[in-house]
């Protein structure tokens, strides 16, 4: 078996005194497309930042693709939450994808013909290509989450590690990316991605961790997203969909 | 037209007035492309924090260095300031503290020690010949050509800066998180920048004063963003608002009597903010009361079973 692409070991982490994710065990293989799902509060937004070293555990073990973050980092990809930027910022689409490749321009150096190629190339994948010098403050919710998504593509990484991108987009916008997903997957790159809507779940992913601060379940999707386990992961807190359904 | 050349004309025979309209056009410059990053990060106060934190590292420099020297006095000015966003910083990195409460703090504290100084040294007659009192409300007559060459200076090293470190400054403007998982030290890039923008407030505090200072970081910014959609459009625009708020003021205030130059400065750029707020295409107030309207006169039209034009 090759090495997984993330593995998470004890993981604990507190904010202040109280705990946000408690001794969490969780593997991902290699070309996998996982779903986190959990109710609000529960750490999945947190387990994204602890990979990429955004926020500091407080115990416990991270590696991707066998290594610690800072050594893998190219191989790493991140779309952070739609609404964690001001939108309002002065720029245009194709330069906001542009900052996907900042990391790799190196020092002093400005993005050339080489890297606008690929920019545009990642926004023809995500179906905006013809928006790429529209001002960012005028997007929709759905182009939005395409130039967060095109911004991870050029990047070229082999895990993907997503913050709920599917939330309050277009019903087009969701078929593109869940599209995009499986295109990613059958490349062989591996998908993280936190998702709200149980409804969907199934449909969408192979495997999903149940994640309520403590690992409630992690496995393949028709094993684990049971009745039971989705109770114990919510709490009673919704009101509750009818059994989930299989496949799609 | 009369008036015009009238106010220009001494440009060119006053020394002091030719003086003070560099002066302020150097400081108009800096202040205005760095405070782009100031308003565009949310961090519009930090300005005012820095200014009022200079104050003790002003008197601090005289009085370890006994020296009248701008240069000495704006790097003890640099380093209080400097200091001060690295507290403001500390404070708020654990959370306990919110940042607009860091500031107040901060800004009070260093302003408050830099007041005790600066009495402190009014009674020893030498900080009185040294004038250090004017930098609270800044005096632009006491400015001669060396301090222009200083503020030249130091202001070329934070342009510079700004050019240096473009795209990793915009990604820090616009998504640090995602610059820190590219890789890139966004720590140490916000250290950096807050640095810049310590050195632009002290270029300007000998014509403005600690007290009006971060106007002039934030006000030409804030007018420039009405106008564009572009981060170096901004910066540039930001830029000329201040040059061009510092050179009228600086006229204006020496055609008439008694009028303080630094207070004339700040009053000329928040009437610069003022038309842009009010008539900039498509962000401004009366543009989009224009654009509402015709909405609605469209609207109108379609009930009236028109077809909108």
């Amino acid at each position: 078996m090759s090495t997984p692409a993330l593995t998470v070991r004890d993981l604990s982490m507190a904010y202040r005194d109280k705990p946000v994710l408690w001794d969490i065990d969780w593997t991902v293989e290699q070309g996998d497309l996982v779903a986190i799902a959990g109710p609000n509060g529960a750490g999945k937004s947190t387990l994204l930042k602890a990979v990429l070293g955004l926020v500091q555990p407080a115990s416990g073990q991270i590696r991707v693709l066998g290594r610690p973050y800072r050594d893998v980092r190219e191989q790493a990809a991140y779309v952070p939450q739609r609404t964690s930027v001001d939108w309002d910022f002065p720029t245009n689409v194709l330069d906001v994808v542009l900052m996907g490749l900042y990391g790799q321009i190196g020092w002093f150096k400005r993005p050339g013909k080489k890297e606008r190629t690929e920019a545009m190339h990642a926004l023809e994948k995500v179906g905006i290509a013809h928006l790429a010098e529209r001002q960012i403050s005028e997007l929709s919710g759905g182009q939005q989450q395409r130039t967060f998504l095109a911004r991870a593509l050029v990047q070229d990484a082999r895990l993907y590690l997503m913050d709920e991108p599917l939330q309050g987009v277009d019903a087009t916008t969701e078929r593109t990316i869940i599209e995009i997903l499986r295109e990613l997957q059958s490349d062989g790159k591996t998908v993280v991605v936190v998702h709200h809507d149980l409804q969907t779940l199934p449909r969408y992913f192979d495997s999903v961790l149940l994640l309520n601060v403590r690992r409630i379940a992690a496995g393949a999707v028709r094993e684990v997203f049971t009745t039971e386990n989705l109770r114990q992961t919510y709490r009673g807190r919704i009101a509750f969909v009818e059994t989930p359904k299989e496949g799609g | 037209m009369e008036v015009l050349s009238n106010l220009v004309q001494p440009l060119f025979a006053d020394y002091t007035l030719r003086t003070v309209a560099l002066g302020s056009t150097v400081l108009g410059l800096v202040s205005g492309a760095l405070g782009t990053y100031a308003v565009l990060r949310g961090q519009s106060l930090i300005g005012d924090a820095i200014s009022h934190a200079a104050l003790p590292g002003i008197a601090l420099a005289f009085l370890i260095t006994g020296s009248r020297v701008t240069l000495v006095l704006l790097l003890g000015a640099l380093a209080a300031g400097w200091l001060a966003t690295i507290c403001v910083m500390a404070v708020t990195q654990n959370r306990r503290v919110k940042y607009d409460t860091a500031l107040g703090l901060v800004l009070t504290v260093f302003f408050g020690i830099g007041l005790l100084l600066l009495t402190y040294l009014q009674q020893t007659a030498g900080a009185r010949q040294a004038g250090l009192d004017t930098f609270l409300f800044g005096q632009a007559a006491t400015l001669v050509t060396e301090d222009v060459w200083t503020m030249a200076f130091l202001g070329s090293i934070a342009l510079a800066g700004i050019g240096l470190f473009w795209k990793e400054f915009k990604l820090l403007s616009f998504d640090p998180a995602f610059g820190r998982t590219l890789g890139l030290p966004m720590r140490a890039l916000d250290v950096l920048l807050m640095t810049l923008i310590a050195v632009a407030i002290a270029i300007g505090l000998q014509t403005v004063g600690v007290v009006l200072m971060s106007a002039m970081l934030i006000a030409p910014a804030a007018a420039a963003r009405q106008w564009t959609n572009r981060l170096s459009t901004m910066v540039g625009l930001s830029a000329l608002f201040g040059v061009l708020a510092g050179v009228s003021g600086t006229l204006v205030s020496s055609a008439f009597a008694n009028l303080p130059t630094g207070p004339t400065i700040v009053m000329a750029v928040s009437l610069i903010v003022a038309f842009s707020l009010l008539f900039a295409p498509a962000r401004g107030i009366v543009w989009r009361r224009r654009v509402a309207g015709e909405l609605t006169d469209a609207k109108a039209d379609m009930m009236d079973g028109e077809p909108p034009r």
